[in-house]
């Protein structure tokens, strides 16, 4: 798919709380086709110390209105400044990067989303849903407060939540969720994001019920577009770069030890 | 518009602005951005003889303006790209010039043969001067005997435009430029990454796989600039300025320092177009001060005596 370098104009600075905000961008010129899945490298400017672009999954898209938004969680200086950026200001992002997620033809999918990996699984359950796909999501927090968005999310599929102390959803793990075992839905397809041990445990699940599983998988990049190998992960066929063959990858070519 | 041609031993380039290895792939990566035709030449990312799956996860840390890398000379081997890479990249109308890099001298030697087949690979630049790797690399680019061995191995058997990589990590990088240049470089290309580290106090463990890496991007530009202008000093050959450059200015610096081109490395990774924005920058720079040529400001830097 081709790149673009394009300058976007904030048009809403959605603050969650003090740690997560939603950027939403819009473009003058007409957005390309962008997979659910795909992340964008967000340029920081006049700031020594957050030189590099940093990168960001793609939260939803809107073809008409030609927007973009991102799901900001503080990690460091540069998303921290991106929390506070005024709106009218400008972006300048890299994007369509990396290869998404694969979208059946038809049948229900499972979306779990921990922390801010619950990001790119907006847009994936809005793409499901075009595609005949029923999703079914899973957002887990630590607490009520780390549950976010659940009206925009209950647009595009059935939300099921879990925390940990048990103040909204269910109490525990996403893993433990009583939708997984639910005898009515065959899951075909699960799909994750968040903290790494939580994908694996999530991997770990799919692997034992024998449903495919996809991942999406963060790490330390410079480039975003395949230039420099800053940003591998170890498969069953050698290192491959997050940025142009990932981010999401299917549990059966990572080497994980689930 | 100025006159931006150069000419390193018998190769010309249409300008001096030239993409630094291992950050600008293989050229292939940037098509969709710009021309990459434009530029005076492209320096694809590092080949060895056998195939390298680099280092572990974590390769990169960020710090103060620039960034470590570990990424250890990751590449599929000199017969893939001979193969696979190779016929993608000899089309473009620009000199593609590679990057030999190994750990012995007979894995330079069997690259560098391989590559001097090539034909529309018009030179290559060796790299002596990794920090990344543990055996090799930077060994050989850090004292004058083995810099000039290597160099010495690779000049019998490669008949074109040959330029060595020089490593920071030295006390003096002129005794070693005078070293390479005396066995047959024809042109010297500084600075390569400076040996670096980075260390997240929270866990108390270092952020490189490889606790150390190399630092580049503009916190090491004072650096890169003081060793061109000592090279300069010390040997006749053309020198390739690199290190930090992010912009017009910063490369005419370079050349005021008295690189004869420059390479444009981590600025690539903020804006993927830079390069042909510098090309564009010394350009008006040149014509602003009325210079009918690049050419009129390569060590032109006025120091009073
Ligand atoms: C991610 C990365 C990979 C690199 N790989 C190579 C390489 O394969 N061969 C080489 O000679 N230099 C390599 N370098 C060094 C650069 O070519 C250049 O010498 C250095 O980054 C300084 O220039 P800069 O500050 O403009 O980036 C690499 C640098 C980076 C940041
Ligand atoms: S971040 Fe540069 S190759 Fe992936």
């Amino acid at each position: 798919m081709k790149k673009y370098i394009i300058d976007f104009k904030v048009l809403e600075n959605k603050k969650l709380n003090d740690q997560n905000t939603i950027l939403v961008l819009q473009s003058d010129e007409k957005l390309p086709e962008i997979l659910a899945g795909q992340f964008v490298e967000v340029l920081v400017e006049d700031s020594p110390s957050t030189f590099l672009r940093r990168p960001f999954s793609v939260h939803n898209v809107d073809f008409h209105e030609n927007t973009l938004s991102l799901f900001i969680k503080i990690a460091g200086i540069g998303s921290k400044k991106l929390t506070n950026i005024e709106v009218g200001e400008n972006l300048n992002l890299i994007f369509p990067l990396g290869n998404g997620f694969s979208i059946p033809n038809e049948g229900s999918a499972l979306l779990i989303g921990g922390g801010c990996g619950i990001g790119p699984l907006l847009f994936l359950a809005k793409c499901l849903m075009e595609n005949n796909v029923e999703p079914h999501i899973i957002l887990g927090g630590r607490s009520k407060e780390d549950i976010f968005e659940v009206h925009e999310y209950s647009k595009y599929g059935t939300v099921h939540i879990t925390t940990d102390d048990g103040s909204l959803g269910e109490k525990g793990f996403v893993t433990k969720h009583t939708i997984i075992d639910d005898p009515d839905i065959k899951f075909d397809i699960i799909y994750t994001c968040g903290p790494e041990i939580m994908m694996k445990a999530v991997a770990k699940m799919a692997k034992s019920k024998g449903i495919e599983c996809e991942v999406s998988l963060e790490n330390t990049m410079a480039c975003g577009i395949g230039a420099c190998l800053c940003c591998v992960t170890e498969t069953i066929d050698g290192n491959k770069c997050v940025c142009t063959e990932g981010p999401v990858f299917n549990i059966n070519d990572l080497k994980w030890q689930i | 518009m100025a006159d931006l041609k150069i000419k390193i031993n018998q190769l010309e380039f249409k300008n001096p602005v030239l993409t630094a290895s291992g950050t600008f792939g293989y050229g292939l990566e940037f098509d969709d951005f710009f021309d990459v035709n434009l530029l005076g030449g492209i320096l694809v990312k590092a080949t060895t003889n056998a195939k390298r799956e680099g280092n572990p996860y974590p390769r990169m840390a960020e710090t103060a303006s620039g960034m470590l890398n570990a990424v250890g000379l990751q590449n599929k081997g000199v017969d893939y790209f001979v193969n696979e890479i190779y016929p993608l990249i000899k089309g473009y109308q620009t000199n593609v010039i590679a990057n030999v890099s190994g750990s012995t001298i007979e894995d330079y030697i069997v690259v560098a043969e391989k590559m001097n087949e090539l034909e529309n690979i018009p030179a290559i630049e060796l790299n002596i001067s990794c920090p990344n790797v543990k055996q090799g690399g930077m060994a050989f680019g850090t004292s004058c005997a083995s810099a000039q061995e290597v160099t010495k191995a690779i000049r019998k058997v490669y008949s074109k435009t040959l330029i060595v990589k020089l490593s920071p990590n030295v006390t003096n990088i002129a005794e070693i430029a005078k070293a390479v240049e005396s066995e047959g470089a024809d042109s010297v290309s500084l600075i390569n990454t400076l040996l670096g580290m980075a260390i997240n106090a929270e866990t108390r463990k270092p952020i490189l796989s490889t606790v150390t890496g190399g630092l580049s991007g503009p916190a090491i530009k004072p650096i890169a600039l003081r060793m061109v202008w000592q090279v300069s000093k010390a040997v006749n050959i053309p020198i390739i300025g690199l290190g930090g450059i992010m912009n017009a200015t910063d490369a005419i610096e370079f050349f005021l320092a008295g690189a004869t081109a420059i390479q444009i490395g981590t600025a690539n990774f903020i804006d993927p177009t830079v390069s042909l924005k510098v090309v564009n920058g010394i350009n008006e720079y040149l014509d602003r001060h009325k210079f009918a040529s690049i050419n009129d400001i390569i060590g032109k830097l006025e120091v009073k005596n």
